[in-house]
């Protein structure tokens, strides 16, 4: 088996190394962690057709520059709108590339999305808490972050240009300009007026954000006589109101509990979505009932589900590497080459 | 005995927060301890994971396999008076080191309820404190019944990067600290011994229930703080 390694010739602050994470021990105080957005980093898996929880890099807006120093390895990035090059040559934000000794690959900010993803073909060593290689950035545990000068091996290392190309950006993959919400679990604090600037207010990202969550600017939302609550457990997606009425939603690496308010919480499908935004984008709340949140889940996961078929399907790069290089240009019928479905 | 009143509220697409009524502090946390056991004894379809807190449990559940009906359903009839008997309670000792480097709120608290430190260190290890749920970082357990004659309210500000292990007070609360953070609550002291597994696999001594008595040591070389060792 081979084993490749990247030398980390730069690594901005809060890049470091995500698995699926870890779900199981809210109630130690432990959140599930993960990918900030998990769906674009299982796209980037299921192109290597690597196992689902396989542990990979996450990039943040900091950037991220590495060096393939022994041997060859094929990667992939998928997340935002990143500006993706290797030895200085333009390629698109989501594809996959085979690395050779030598050469450098490097990810930072494009013009859109803030975080993003880089997947490798093979098992990234990697130290784990909890059975898991996430990194918890609050504590440092779990795989750790990257920093310049690092050395990441890859066990297992696959190298095959088959794969490389293009990767269609989902839809799924953009950021939010619209969140769906169930309001509560403490919107009854809050006047009633109050709630309806909520949800009729345009938001906006700001730089205060980490992986545990980002502030918000936006109409300000006084809460009624009491600042606080007992602490009580929080899912992320949440959105907590502090004393100076400005709204945090919490993000991948939160604390399990608080004793801020929730005005409201943003359902699973959009809360990735959310730590997409960039300082200054916007975004609107938009509430729905608890059921239509359920429903919504379950019409994500269908979604997400066929986004990471359509992403292993075999010789689905090659094809469009081939028309890249108009090969089957007016030669073959589309049906033809998408074959079997 | 009557049954405990609760609210059961849906958040967002995968949750109900089970908030329980009382009048004591400690006698809701005990419903809401007797709840969780429950829950997690019957483990009803979809239920993930049951996440107690003071006075209300959030059970988290998988919106592709269950919904908030279907989980308020399955949870109601488990809401009940609190167990006579509290199975499986665990005793827990924490070795802690007071005063000086370790503890440097301890004079200030001494000051605070006139009494000596001797007497503070004496009023927080004369009492067992009951586990009351973990939050503020990973296994960091929050403990209520700290000695009412202790019982000072947090401090106008936090302080930073108070080490990990430090044992902080802070009205009838006390909590380990597990990873070296901010704090505004009262550092009376220092834990001998780890409060969080760090390895790869890594696993929870203390749950939601127990009860933990603290026993004053002496200093033998105490110095790095236990933060991040296996």
């Amino acid at each position: 088996m081979t084993t490749a390694t990247l030398e980390v010739r730069s690594a901005g602050p809060l890049v470091s190394i995500q698995d699926a994470g870890r779900p199981g021990h809210v109630r130690h105080g432990v959140p599930g962690g993960g990918p900030m957005d998990r769906l674009a980093f299982a796209v980037a898996n299921a192109v290597l057709r690597n196992a689902p929880d396989a542990a990979g890099i996450e990039v943040s807006v900091g950037g991220l520059s590495v060096r393939c120093v022994d041997a060859p390895i094929t990667v992939a990035v998928c997340g935002g709108g990143f500006a993706v090059e290797i030895d200085g040559a333009p390629q698109s934000a989501w594809c996959v590339r085979t690395l050779h000794p030598g050469e450098r690959l490097s990810v930072r900010p494009g013009p859109w999305g803030s975080w993003a993803y880089l997947a490798v073909a093979g098992s990234l060593r990697s130290p784990r808490w909890l059975g898991s290689a996430s990194t918890h950035t609050v504590s440092g545990f779990g795989g750790g972050l990257v920093e310049t000068g690092m050395h990441l091996v890859i066990d297992d290392a696959r190298s095959s240009r088959d794969a490389d190309g293009e990767i269609d950006v989902p839809a799924g993959g953009r950021p939010a300009e619209r969140a769906r919400v169930v309001l509560g679990p403490q919107a009854h604090r809050f006047d009633p007026t109050v709630v309806e600037r909520f949800l009729d207010g345009v938001y906006r990202a700001t730089a205060a954000f980490d992986r545990m969550g980002v502030r918000l600017d936006g109409p300000s939302l006084q809460l009624g006589e009491v600042l606080s609550i007992p602490s009580e457990a929080i899912l992320r997606g949440a959105v907590q109101v502090a004393g100076d009425g400005v709204a945090t939603v919490l993000l991948a690496d939160h604390q399990t509990t608080g004793g801020y308010p929730k005005i409201a919480t943003v359902i699973g499908a959009d809360v990735d979505r959310i730590a997409q935004l960039r300082p200054g984008e916007p975004v609107r709340f938009v509430p729905v009932s608890p059921e239509q949140a359920v429903a919504a889940s379950r019409e994500w996961a269908a979604v997400a589900e066929a986004t990471l078929q359509a992403a292993r399907r075999p010789g689905r790069t090659l094809e469009q590497r081939l028309r890249q290089q108009n090969l089957v240009d007016g030669l073959v019928s589309t049906t033809e080459v998408d074959g079997d479905e | 005995m009557t049954a405990a009143a609760v609210r059961i509220v849906p958040v967002a697409d995968r949750a109900v927060l089970v908030e329980f009524d009382g009048e004591a502090d400690d006698e809701r946390a005990a419903l809401v301890s007797a709840f969780d056991r429950r829950v997690r004894a019957a483990g009803p379809a979809g239920v993930l994971e049951v996440v107690p807190a003071y006075v209300n449990a959030l059970v988290l559940f998988d919106p592709l396999r269950t919904d908030h009906a279907a989980v308020a359903e399955a949870v109601r009839p488990l809401v009940d008076e609190r167990d006579e008997v509290e199975a499986t309670l665990r005793h827990h000792v924490v070795p802690v080191v007071y005063g000086g480097d370790a503890g440097p709120d301890l004079l200030a608290v001494a000051e605070a309820t006139g009494l000596s430190a001797e007497e503070v260190v004496a009023a927080h290890t004369s009492v067992e404190h009951r586990v009351v749920m973990f939050g503020f970082a990973p296994g960091a357990a929050y403990l209520s019944g700290v000695d009412a004659s202790i019982r000072i309210p947090r401090k106008p500000a936090p302080v930073r990067d108070v080490p990990a292990g430090s044992v902080i007070i802070a009205g009838s609360q006390c909590l380990v600290m597990t990873v070296t953070m901010p704090t505004g609550w009262w550092v009376i002291g220092r834990s001998t011994i780890p409060m969080l597994a760090t390895g790869a696999g890594g696993s929870f001594d203390v749950d939601v229930g127990d009860r933990i008595r603290f026993d004053a040591v002496v200093d033998r070389g105490l110095d790095a703080p236990e933060d991040g060792s296996s």
